[in-house]
């Protein structure tokens, strides 16, 4: 059984239909990709999913269940976790408190046990710092641990909410354009990073990107989106040479020309 | 010149003979003094001094501790102002800890609330109803005023009941934001005056505009608090326990997700942190310790009326809060005691001394240019002065570094230079 499965799923801004009448199930354990030209209504299709808009139409099931209507909060209980295409990590507290705050779901502590300091509540403190730390290891930013997460180059800044996402030990990472704005040596790290972790985490991945060199080398099946509507879905090598998808990318005349797809 | 700042920085000896120095002179010239403002002011910047130091916490908080129970009550003790120097402390410690609570709302929920001092109502009457004949009025079998015995119990009480406001206001409100939440929640500070004004009819429960008289002091084994320096005491205690709770939310799981909330409204959710909830968590240990300290007002005074928790007393929580700088616990617990001695010393002082220059006629002032209004008019003056100069405030808020032995787990054999790092940033911290 798919992981997770959408159907009939629409989402309306005004008069603009951002997504329209989307079905796709992603498959367990497997790396997928949205992708799309911009606007296509790929991050509102991951807005959807992880409860911050709810859909005008349509369902969608974790494991068999449904979240439609679910607050984000509880989606993020129930094993969906995410990163944001624009950035949305928490600028002013430093690297490890920002994959601590990640780790929120699982710890105990309650108001009456902090102002008791519990051994109970000491204990928990203690290993939440060393399990985001050794997060930090996971994703190479382990010597930054100390600093603003704000003061952070991009490409760090990306893999800090990577590693912020993993620390709720999710089902299901959602990852909306990881590479933007990083530089090729970092794109190949995020590669295998993104590797990785699908290995070896045994967490299914939906990965948005525009960088074709990565969603081509990762991804196990894509999704193709354009004006909110599913063009195409299928492997990489079917998916590059889908006209449907050149011609929604670079207009009509692009389409004798197919090593150009770097979009 | 610069030897020497290096030799202070690094020298703890040197550094604590010159606190002892200071505290030595600062407390003797309080001693020796019959009423001196500017002693009084450096003995309690002996403290700032100490924040300063390079001694480790325990330490730091050890010190502290000896110069507030000690130091401060004897060396006041010295003349006849004692218990009006007394009284002036205690009021710095009731607004420290107001500030506190108002600082885990907007400092590090990011939560404006502008009628904090609403809670503090609620404790001052859920004390002075109850310490006064005024609840024989709805209650029967003339058990009021109950006795100051009871006074400890109600400490909590004013904490739980401020708590409960504090949801029961939040509960509503939070789903606005920003500048609409600081207009609802000064609203909700106006109505709970006004309900404390009218509350008379049909029931008199908070006997109006008339005020409630004669709250029963505490009593301890006998023991009746009526002067200043007991009530310091009592104070204290109370801000003890404040700031350990503080600290201790300040970098716990709660803490945590008011500041995500904080930053990010939306990447905190999608972290599993429940909006609403962690809100209502800020409004109600925020409101809970304005709600203590409310108690301890009205048992002080031993009356209260509505006039004493206007709109500008939770802008004055506020402008601690700011001044101090948010999020800071040491800089929200300097603001407080700033703004406090600013009001009750020093410009009542200069304009007691205004006031005398020109009965003497040595200077004439327009009756525009008042000593009472100039009160007013400096203290904006010097809010918006630091504003300009200071905007993250006077103690700016820092993220805590952690060394590096404590984010690793512990290994047995510890990496040479591995341990040399964490030394240094151990360092680093403590600078
Ligand atoms: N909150 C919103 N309000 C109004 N329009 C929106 C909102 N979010 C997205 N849109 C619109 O929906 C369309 C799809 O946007 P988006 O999902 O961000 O596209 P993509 O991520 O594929 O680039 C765009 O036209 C965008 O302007
Ligand atoms: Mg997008």
């Amino acid at each position: 059984m798919s992981i997770l499965s959408v159907q009939g799923l629409v989402k309306k801004f005004g008069g603009l239909t951002a997504v329209n009448g989307v079905d796709y199930a992603f498959e367990r354990g497997k790396i997928s990709a949205v992708i799309g030209p911009n606007g296509a209504g790929k991050t509102t299709f991951f807005n959807m999913i992880t409860g911050i808009y709810v859909p005008d139409a349509g369902s969608i099931e974790l494991d068999g269940k449904s979240i439609v209507r679910v607050k984000p909060d509880k989606i993020t209980d129930q094993g969906i976790a995410r990163t944001f295409q624009n950035i949305r990590l928490f600028g002013s507290m430093t690297v490890l408190e920002n994959v601590m705050v990640g780790m929120h779901i699982h710890l105990k502590a309650g108001i009456l046990s902090t102002l008791l300091n519990l051994p109970l509540v000491r204990r928990e403190e203690k290993e939440t710092m060393h399990e985001a730390y050794r997060l930090l290891e996971y994703v190479g930013l382990a010597s930054l641990y100390n600093e603003e997460a704000a003061s952070l180059p991009y490409g760090a800044q990306r893999r800090l909410e990577i590693a912020r996402a993993l620390a709720a030990k999710p089902k299901v990472l959602l990852l909306d354009e990881p590479a933007a704005g990083m530089n090729p040596r970092e794109t190949n790290e995020l590669t295998d990073l993104i590797r990785r972790i699908q290995r070896e985490r045994e967490i299914s991945i939906i990965l948005i990107e525009h960088d074709m060199k990565l969603v081509m080398g990762l991804s196990d099946h894509i999704l193709v989106l354009d004006h909110g509507e599913k063009i195409a879905e299928g492997k990489p090598e079917d998916i590059r040479a889908n006209p449907k998808v050149i011609e929604a990318y670079l207009g009509k005349s692009a389409l004798q020309d197919e090593e150009v797809m770097p979009i | 010149m610069s030897g020497f700042k290096l030799a202070l920085q690094n020298n703890k000896v040197l550094q604590m003979s010159l606190l002892a120095a200071f505290v030595l002179v600062s407390a003797l010239s309080v001693y020796l003094t019959s009423r001196s403002v500017i002693a009084f002011i450096l003995l309690l910047g002996s403290l700032l001094l100490l924040y300063y130091t390079s001694l480790s916490n325990g330490m730091k908080w050890a010190v502290a501790g000896l110069l507030l129970i000690l130091v401060i009550p004897f060396a006041t003790a010295g003349g006849p102002s004692h218990e009006s120097y007394m009284e002036v402390a205690t009021q710095c410690g009731i607004y420290v800890a107001m500030a506190l609570g108002l600082n885990i709302v907007v400092g590090f929920a990011g939560l404006l609330d502008l009628g904090f001092v609403a809670f503090f109502a609620i404790g001052a009457y859920t004390y002075g109803i109850f310490a006064t004949g005024q609840a024989n009025n709805f209650i029967p079998g003339d058990l009021f005023p109950l006795s100051g015995d009871y006074f400890w119990v109600f400490i909590i009480l004013g904490g739980i009941m401020a708590a409960i406001f504090g949801v029961l206001l939040g509960l509503p409100v939070l789903r606005v934001k920003g500048d609409y939440l600081a207009i609802v929640t000064l609203g909700f500070g106006e109505i709970v005056r006004i309900i404390f004004n009218n509350l008379e009819k049909p029931v008199n429960i908070t006997n109006g505009a008339m005020g409630l008289s004669s709250i029963s002091p505490p009593n301890l084994f006998g023991l009746q608090f009526t002067f200043p320096h007991q009530f310091y005491f009592i104070v204290l205690g109370i801000l003890a326990v404040v700031i350990f709770g503080v600290r201790r939310f300040e970098h716990s799981r709660i803490g945590r997700s008011w500041k995500a909330v904080r930053e990010n409204e939306i990447a905190a959710q999608s972290m599993g942190i429940p909006l609403i909830r962690t809100k209502l968590t800020a409004f109600a240990i925020g409101a809970s310790f304005s709600g203590l300290m409310g108690v301890v007002f009205a048992a002080k005074q031993t009356f209260i009326d509505p006039s004493s928790f206007t709109l500008l007393e939770s802008t004055t929580i506020l402008v601690m809060v700011v001044l101090g700088g948010m999020g800071s616990v040491p800089g929200v617990i300097l603001g407080a005691v700033l703004v406090t001695l600013l009001n009750l010393q020093v410009l009542a002082e200069f304009t007691g001394w205004l006031n005398q220059l020109s009965m003497q006629g040595i200077i004439t002032l327009p009756n525009a240019l008042s000593p009472v209004k100039m009160q007013r008019f400096i203290f904006g003056a010097i809010l918006i002065l630091i504003a300009i100069f200071r905007p993250h405030g006077l103690i700016s808020a820092r993220n805590r570094k952690i060394p590096l032995s404590q984010v690793k787990e512990a290994e047995t054999h510890e990496h040479p230079e591995r341990s040399r790092t964490s030394q240094k940033v151990r360092r680093v911290n403590g600078g």
